[in-house]
């Protein structure tokens, strides 16, 4: 394209130049706007609830006798970002294994749910959590006591899991 | 010698080799369980099952083709296992076709069906031959729907032996490891068919200083390390090669590191020192002083009498002046049997050269009761003949020996002691007459109580920390490599790296183990040598040790290159290297995909 030969003056006319009617033009639109029914929601008052397909943050699924996670490590090792660390240790269960730490640092997290997947236990997986706030880089770095949530509280996302899994 | 052709593929072997040995010895990998180059051959695992025949040859002695023109074979009616099967001339082998493979199949198939699958929680994991070969040769499904057989679960068999029934497929490699290598026929099958599992005789438990080994050649999880249990997955450590400081045979270690400390110790095949093994000394006690009780900053006392933190170089200048305080032959220099080679020819060079002193020793580590016939040796200390050789050596005609040092300072004839990674306050004579030396200058790993009394202390680094050669009990010069990360060593070139180490940043917890700030002992002896005036330019360890090759006899014509190359090479017999040959390892670290 020749720059010098598309310059404004050559491309608008003279009412396009006075910008005038675009402006009546726009107006139009705002009053239209106005009397149709709104899709914007108050967020922060308003909270939206996603469905079982979100994949907000990662959490420990807690049973009655305890967490679900072998310390497998397997979601560590998968991780594309290296958000997560594990440490396991010895219990009397049958699942002889179980995680001593388990950190995910949020500020590496980048939501792809590749832990989930390949989760052996179905014990690590999105949650509804969307919203987010740390003031600290230390405080981003969520350990076990903040990652397990009750199983009930994450009924939705196990329903998916169930239906869409292969 | 027997010709055979593998899979096309003409091969001489010697006479009595089995199948499987003649073609490991030409690269190519028969799947396998049971079978182990060190151990008798059971048989009993089935994986090795291959086609075997004969080429096909018409009435008149001539050989027979197909309608393509391709030789035509006679093979057996049933398959072989290569494992037990000696080669013999003019056989033919197929590892490769559908019939071989779709038996390999079959096996792995059955070992799977009362196999738990709990790879998860297995510790096994990662380093595991069943899996490996699940990859390869596995539907990746079963057809089992019925329960699985149930076994007892964390037994111990010894004291550092947990074993899993259930895990186990019966492949007998411990119980022949006892029997064979350990001396100790301490464990056994019990049960026939599915039932079958492995307890120790009754009143016995599998204690042998070998018995550790087990769990290495375990080919799937069912003996686990009580000491590592559950400690990290092993892909998550990364491996250098290393020596082992236990005893002088020098056994050949590969060092597992974590969040730079180290998990376990594991061995390292070289025919040569401990073909594939190592006593669980050597495995439990190696990394304890490395992770724990570091003195990490180098420290000078101060007027006051404390010890306080300070900068290397404030650390070399201090040392240097408390030296010059005294007179040459007042100063006594203790190398050490625990230090390389290296930081060993550099203090005596730096005795004779700059103190100008003849009182040179180092202590030795003798324990009758730990040596035996296989691989633990009476001296403890790794390096007794390096540290020799290098010119850490008392003479009879002039300077003090280690045996009248206590006497000499308490008569006033040393006032001077400068002491490398030794712990002197350990030998009693000494300690009760260490107050009446004027200067001590020590280079430790750990706060000892020998550098609790110390005018200036060094921090130096560990066999971990470190790379250098040591010399070993038959003088085989051998070459070890850091395997953890200090401030002196973080560009060290060719440090195998785990992911979590090379994407770690600064604001992520599993980077946040202890970078000392400690320097190997030969690079602290440059830098007093320096601050005396001596002008030593010596860039690394390589560069110490070339100049050792041209100085010290025992170390003439050896590189850090050929030492690799070799697996370690004889003081004196530079001329005749004995070659690495093919090292078999039993479990790959990831599967061989072909």
């Amino acid at each position: 394209m020749n720059i010098e030969k598309n310059t404004e003056k050559q491309r608008l006319n003279f009412w396009e130049k006075i910008y005038l009617p675009e402006i009546a033009r726009g107006l139009g639109m705002t009053f239209v706007e106005m009397f149709k029914p709104k899709v914007t929601r108050q967020y922060p008052e308003e909270v939206w609830n996603p469905t079982g397909s979100y994949r907000g943050r990662p959490v420990l699924v807690l049973e009655e006798d305890g967490e679900r996670c072998v310390a497998c490590g397997l979601c560590s090792r998968v991780c594309p970002a290296l958000a997560i660390e594990v440490a396991a240790g010895e219990t009397e269960k049958t699942k002889e294994r179980y995680p001593i730490k388990f950190e995910i640092n949020m500020l590496r997290c980048i939501y792809c749910g590749f832990c989930e997947e390949v989760c052996p236990e179905e014990a690590i997986v999105m949650s509804k959590d969307y919203d987010l706030v740390f003031e600290k880089q230390e405080d981003a770095i969520l350990d076990k006591d903040q990652l397990l949530i009750p199983m009930a509280q994450l009924q939705d996302r196990l329903e998916f899991l169930r239906q869409y899994r292969r | 010698m027997p010709q055979i052709i593998i899979d096309g593929q003409r091969i001489e072997a010697a006479a009595g080799k089995t199948i499987i040995e003649a073609a490991l010895d030409n690269g190519i990998n028969i799947p396998h369980f049971c079978w182990h180059p060190s151990l008798s051959v059971a048989g009993n695992c089935r994986m090795c099952l291959v086609n075997v025949g004969s080429i096909r040859r018409a009435a008149d002695g001539s050989i027979e083709h197909d309608a393509d023109g391709n030789v035509m074979v006679n093979y057996m009616p049933k398959m072989q296992i290569g494992c037990a099967t000696p080669v013999a001339d003019g056989m033919v082998v197929d590892t490769q076709s559908h019939k071989t493979e779709s038996a390999q199949n079959a096996v792995m198939e059955f070992l799977l069906i009362n196999h738990p699958l709990d790879c998860p929680i297995c510790d096994e994991a990662g380093q595991c031959k069943l899996q490996e070969y699940s990859f390869e040769h596995s539907k990746g499904k079963s057809r089992f729907d019925e329960q699985k057989v149930h076994k007892p679960k964390r037994v111990e068999l010894g004291p550092q032996i947990m074993f899993d029934g259930e895990r186990c497929i019966s492949c007998s490699r411990c119980i022949r490891f006892a029997d064979e290598i350990a001396k100790q026929p301490a464990i056994t099958f019990v049960q026939r068919g599915d039932k079958v599992t492995i307890e120790n005789f009754p009143g016995t438990t599998f204690d042998s200083p070998y018995s550790m080994n087990v769990i290495d050649i375990c080919p799937v999880g069912a003996l686990t390390s009580k000491d590592f249990r559950f400690k990290t997955r092993v892909w998550e450590m990364s491996f250098n090669d290393s020596i082992c400081t236990g005893c002088s045979r020098g056994c050949n270690t590969k060092v597992g590191v974590r969040d730079n400390t180290i998990m376990r110790i594991e061995p390292r095949t070289n025919m040569h020192v401990n073909e594939y093994w190592m006593c669980d000394h050597g495995r439990l006690t190696q990394y304890d002083f490395v992770n724990e009780n570091r003195v990490s900053e180098p420290m000078i006392r101060n007027s006051a009498g404390q010890l306080v933190k300070a900068d290397w170089n404030d650390a070399y200048a201090a040392a240097a002046e408390l030296l010059r305080s005294v007179k040459h032959q007042e100063i006594m220099v203790i190398g050490s049997s625990k230090s390389s080679n290296e930081d060993n020819y550099l203090l005596a060079k730096f005795a004779k050269s700059v103190l100008k002193t003849n009182n040179i020793d180092f202590v030795r580590h003798f324990n009758e009761e730990f040596g035996d016939s296989f691989l633990r040796t009476r001296d403890m200390s790794p390096n007794a003949h390096g540290a020799m050789e290098s010119g850490i050596a008392h003479h009879a005609q002039h300077g003090t020996s280690i045996d009248h040092l206590a006497d000499k300072i308490s008569q006033g004839f040393i006032k001077a002691l400068y002491v490398m990674d030794e712990d002197i306050a350990l030998i009693p004579k000494i300690a009760s007459v260490l107050d009446k030396v004027q200067v001590l200058i020590v280079h430790t790993h750990n706060a000892t109580a020998t550098a609790e009394k110390a005018h200036v202390v060094f921090a130096s680094s560990t066999y971990a920390e470190s790379e250098g050669t040591y010399t070993n009990v038959t003088k085989r010069v051998q070459h070890f490599t850091p395997a953890i990360v200090t401030k002196e060593n973080e560009r060290y070139m060719g440090m195998k790296m785990s992911r979590w180490d090379k994407f770690g940043a600064f604001n992520d917890r599993w980077t946040q183990g202890e970078r000392r700030n400690s320097r190997m002992s030969w690079r602290i002896v440059q830098g007093v040598a320096n601050a005396m005036n001596a002008q030593w330019q010596y860039k690394d360890s390589e560069s110490v040790f070339e100049e050792m090759t041209h100085h010290v006899d025992g170390f003439k014509g050896m590189s850090y290159e050929l030492l690799d190359e070799y697996g370690g090479m004889i003081m004196g017999r530079i001329g005749t290297p004995e070659s690495k040959g093919v090292v078999y390892e039993s479990h790959y670290f990831k599967p061989q995909v072909s």
